[in-house]
């Protein structure tokens, strides 16, 4: 059933024609060509697919692209500032925190998510939403490192 | 090869490729062509200064060998074994299943070539040579002809650095790198490191059998080297000087009494350099010692770092093409079942959809991925199936394997077990799956009869061989990418997608992407083999293994000698017929023969009453294990928590050894009888490989290695039956999570005077085996199998 769905894609108004029961994650990533927003699994499992809708971690592998009508929808694509990766981005980064790397974008959304919902969030709190996510690698010790790091550095802001 | 075929028929100038020599396999597409490179089920050498038969040292001829699958009920057809004697130095095996796609000729087409007797004058024999060459080309390479293949340096200063080997998360990008800026005195950053496109980079061998360190990272090293070499007598002889008046710092030889420099940039302008660069890399070159490296030894991360964590960098499952479709292939509803009839006129009915058949391969392409399925469910419900053939299920599995092995498995020392303090087990080592994150990807795009494919694959000039095999084109005309990719840990060899991919591109004319779903690569891809593991030892009266008797039935001959001193030994791998397809993984039998032996040892250890950590200590006296043992206890405080051990929480160690590098592990676990579930409070692992190459990545490998290992000691499972895999799913196979992570406390031995060996599997194999003698002492219930179960 094809349908016309807009929605704000990050920060930006966006217009898509097309069937509307496609997932998200394909349209994102065949239509719109936004490719950092992976498939891992099709059944909200392994959450590489996972994009801020509304401000909600989804998986957009889940997600049909009629749900996002009228809604915000953030992707890895805009996470960063202009001239400088966001804090978590930074932090992944700093502690080298991944290994084939096909689980981070959806590991940084996630926390992103997060911390966008509750800027003081506890370390139980973000590895509450990242004991949805895989990572085959097993690189959790050193995600945890990351995530720590983003803690921190907020606690120091505050 | 004394037989050509007809050139009109066979473009291929090889011409000689098995799938068109061998009916059975072109009979039957869904099935599988097995290159296995070493066969060394063997005795020790102790073991055969007993009366053991002498075979078993030596390899078996080189004839090819049906095994596998033959049983009518295996859905698997034809496979062939190919030894080779040399991968034997390093005690290793690799194993590959092909599957069977041939696209160059029809099956009548074949037929009429056989008829006429083009083929056929091919003897066995030589065919065995061939598909030996080819595994030797697969897992070794050819390395890099010249010194220009190894190392490009631009007029504008860029060092760009060759290899084949790919980046699937195990940190070659990085290492490579740094071996390459360690010999060339520049910055890591410097180097821009081309991996794995077969247009452009020389053939370092698959990435596989923890072989890039050492192998690969020498021969960058080498090259390196070599063109530091030419920079500096490039500079003495345009200042007509002598060596000890010139240094090289930072990429650039200065005078040291003087102010001239020159550069790589300055060489890669000279008139001499393309003739340079076109010789071979002497073997000869001065290479840094360990004691003196700046860039190899040191925590790098990543290059591409910032590419990832953007969503910037691509991966196979990425690529976009212009006018590129999407694909979907028809699965048959069980193993073994084959399709009698389908119609494709609802797909090809439907705006953009491409339908392709050739014989058992049915897929669409469509403008996007749900439009692919719409096609693919509505011709789907046309084709009719013949019945899969009776195959056993998960449950008899390991009944299947042991009756169906193709050996005997009398214990030599039968007559002292009879008479002595013995233990005999069984152990069980399920199938299980790597499920890398990224599922198989391959984008194909053709130009004429060229062929360019990306692909995520450990195996590109394999890749590129599989391809040209099953279009019947010169591997000249195929060209594989291989973009850094979504990991595989040993289930990535061969190239099934990216043939599926190009298959679909030709029908369609047009690019296409195909991207395996979770099920398919849950039931398509290939599995870690199962085993079935036969120990029986006796004990003399002080104590000691008097004999010892441990044969691995099906998964491998990895780790299947102890590395116990024990006088009279007898291990051996015995092959069954593998009811599934499986292939290589993260340590391959290793993993099952360490389980085994090591659970057995703790066995042993309770019989002869002595502690688990002193009964190997007694038996032990390769240093290098010894030393990551005593680190890890040590490390651990081993000697004062298993006094504290109950019944909920207990403590466990294993150690082990395997191509080249030692481990040994400490592990607290938490039991709860009443949920029956078992938790992995703490690792505390010691590893040995020679030289570290990166302390940061090779840490990262061993973590990496510990959650896998205790996936695998756990939960990790394929059930299957009547041809279907039953819990094809990340839903139902769980894979270890944030909260499975145990506190790790990882000790590195380095032993910068010792070469080094590779480090992304070995620190899986002890992991499973702790977990388990822990598990041992807090219940006294002997394990028996993996997963392990309350």
């Amino acid at each position: 059933m094809e349908a016309s769905v807009s929605f704000v894609l990050n920060g930006k108004p966006q217009t898509v024609v097309t069937d509307s029961e496609r997932s998200l994650l394909e349209v994102l990533r065949e239509d719109l060509h936004l490719t950092g927003t992976k498939y891992g699994c099709g059944e909200g499992q392994c959450r590489a697919c996972t994009v801020l809708v509304g401000g909600d971690c989804v998986p957009s592998c889940l997600t049909s692209i009629s749900d996002v009508n009228g809604m915000e929808v953030l992707t890895i694509e805009g996470v960063a500032g202009a001239a400088r990766l966001h804090p978590v981005q930074e932090a992944f980064v700093a502690e080298g925190a991944f290994q084939c790397g096909y689980c981070t974008v959806g590991m940084i959304m996630g926390l992103v998510g997060v911390l966008k919902k509750n800027p003081g969030a506890s370390e139980a709190d973000a590895l509450s939403e990242l004991q949805k996510h895989i990572c085959r690698c097993g690189s959790y010790a050193k995600y945890l490192k990351a995530v720590r790091q983003v803690l921190n550095s907020n606690e120091g802001d505050a | 090869m004394n037989t050509k075929p007809e050139p009109s028929l066979h473009p291929d100038p090889l011409g000689s490729h098995p799938t068109r020599l061998r009916p059975e396999a072109t009979a039957r597409r869904m099935g599988a062509e097995r290159e296995q490179q070493v066969d060394n089920g063997r005795h020790s050498e102790r073991g055969c200064v007993e009366d053991q038969p002498q075979h078993a040292v030596t390899f078996k001829s080189a004839a090819p060998k049906a095994f596998g699958g033959a049983a009518a009920g295996a859905p698997l057809p034809q496979h062939t074994a190919a030894l080779r004697a040399d991968a034997n130095e390093f005690n290793y095996e690799e194993l590959i299943e092909r599957t069977g796609y041939d696209f160059g000729l029809s099956r009548r087409s074949f037929v009429k070539v056989l008829g006429a007797g083009l083929l056929i004058s091919v003897s066995l024999p030589a065919l065995a040579q061939e598909s030996g060459a080819r595994g030797r080309g697969d897992f070794m390479g050819t390395g890099a002809k010249s010194l220009g293949a190894r190392i490009h340096l631009g007029a504008d200063g860029s060092i760009t650095v060759l290899s084949g080997k790919v980046e699937a998360g195990q940190g070659a990008r990085t290492e490579l790198s740094q071996a390459a800026a360690e010999e060339l005195r520049v910055a890591v950053g410097r180097i821009q490191m081309l991996l794995a496109d077969t247009a452009a980079v020389p053939n370092d061998g698959m990435t596989a059998g923890s072989r890039t360190s050492p192998a690969t990272v020498p021969a960058v090293r080498q090259g390196a080297a070599a063109a530091r070499e030419l920079l500096i007598t490039f500079a003495i002889h345009q200042w007509k000087t002598s060596r000890d008046n010139v240094r090289i710092v930072d990429g650039e030889v200065t005078e040291i009494a003087g102010k001239r420099s020159l550069t790589y940039a300055d060489l890669a302008k000279s008139d001499e350099a393309p003739k340079l660069f076109a010789r071979a890399i002497p073997s000869d070159v001065e290479l840094t010692p360990a004691k003196d490296w700046k860039v190899l030894g040191t925590p790098v991360f990543r290059p591409n770092a910032r590419d990832i964590v953007t969503g910037v960098h691509q991966y196979p499952s990425d690529i976009v093409r212009p006018g590129m479709l999407y694909g979907k292939i028809l699965r048959p509803p069980a193993y073994g079942a084959t399709l009698t009839a389908i119609d494709l006129a609802p797909a090809k009915a439907m705006p953009g959809v491409v339908a392709v058949r050739d014989d058992q391969f049915v897929g669409v392409a469509a403008p996007n991925s749900s439009a692919a399925e719409s096609a693919l469910t509505a011709i789907a419900k046309t084709a009719k199936w013949t019945a899969a053939p009776p195959q056993p299920s998960s449950k008899e599995l390991f009944d299947y394997l042991r009756q169906n092995a193709e050996e005997g498995m009398d214990n030599p020392y039968a007559g002292e077990i009879a008479v002595a303090k013995a233990l005999r087990r069984t152990y069980d080592v399920p199938y299980i799956q790597h499920a890398p994150l990224e599922p198989r990807a391959a984008v194909a795009e053709w130009n004429g009869d060229e062929l360019t494919v990306w692909t995520g694959s450990q195996n590109p000039f394999g890749s590129r061989r599989e391809l040209a095999q099953a279009f019947h084109i010169s591997e000249n005309r195929v060209r594989v990418v291989i973009p850094d990719f979504g990991a595989a840990f040993g289930g990535k060899h061969t190239a099934e997608c990216a043939v599926e991919a190009a298959r679909l591109a030709q029908g369609a004319g047009k690019p296409v992407s195909l991207r395996w779903t979770r099920e398919e690569e849950f039931t398509w891809a290939y599995f870690r083999p199962a085993a079935v593991i036969e120990a029986e030892a006796s004990l003399d009266p002080r104590g000691r293994i008097a004999t010892w008797h441990f044969i691995n039935i099906n998964s491998g001959p990895n780790a299947v000698e102890t590395p116990y001193a024990i006088e009279r030994n007898h291990c051996r791998f015995v092959r069954s017929k593998p009811p599934l397809r499986h292939g290589s993984y993260r340590a391959l039998a290793s993993t099952a023969n360490n389980f085994a032996r090591e659970v057995f040892m703790d066995e042993l250890a309770a019989v002869a009453g002595s502690d688990p950590l002193d009964f190997r200590l007694a038996h032990l006296e390769n240093a290098r294990l010894r030393a990551v043992l005593v680190k890890a206890a040590d490390a651990f405080l081993w000697r004062k928590k298993i006094k504290l051990a109950d019944a909920s929480v207990s403590f466990g160690l294993a150690c082990g050894t395997e191509k080249g590098s030692y481990v040994a592990a400490c592990v607290e676990v938490e039991i709860d009888h009443s949920q029956k579930t078992i938790k992995v409070r703490r690792v505390c692992q010691a590893f040995e490989c020679g030289a570290v190459l990166n302390p940061e990545n090779l840490r990262f490998q061993i973590q990496g290695a510990i959650l896998m290992g205790i996936g695998a000691a756990l939960r990790e499972e394929v059930q299957f039956a009547d041809g279907k895999i039953l819990n094809a799913s990340f839903g139902k196979y769980r894979v270890p999570r944030f909260d499975d992570a145990p506190d790790l406390d990882i000790h590195l031995v380095d032993r910068p005077d010792l070469p080094s060996a590779g480090a992304g599997e070995t620190p899986i194999i002890a992991i499973a085996p702790a977990i388990a003698n822990a598990v041992f002492r807090a219940t006294g219930q002997n394990v028996r199998a993996l997963p392990i179960r309350l």
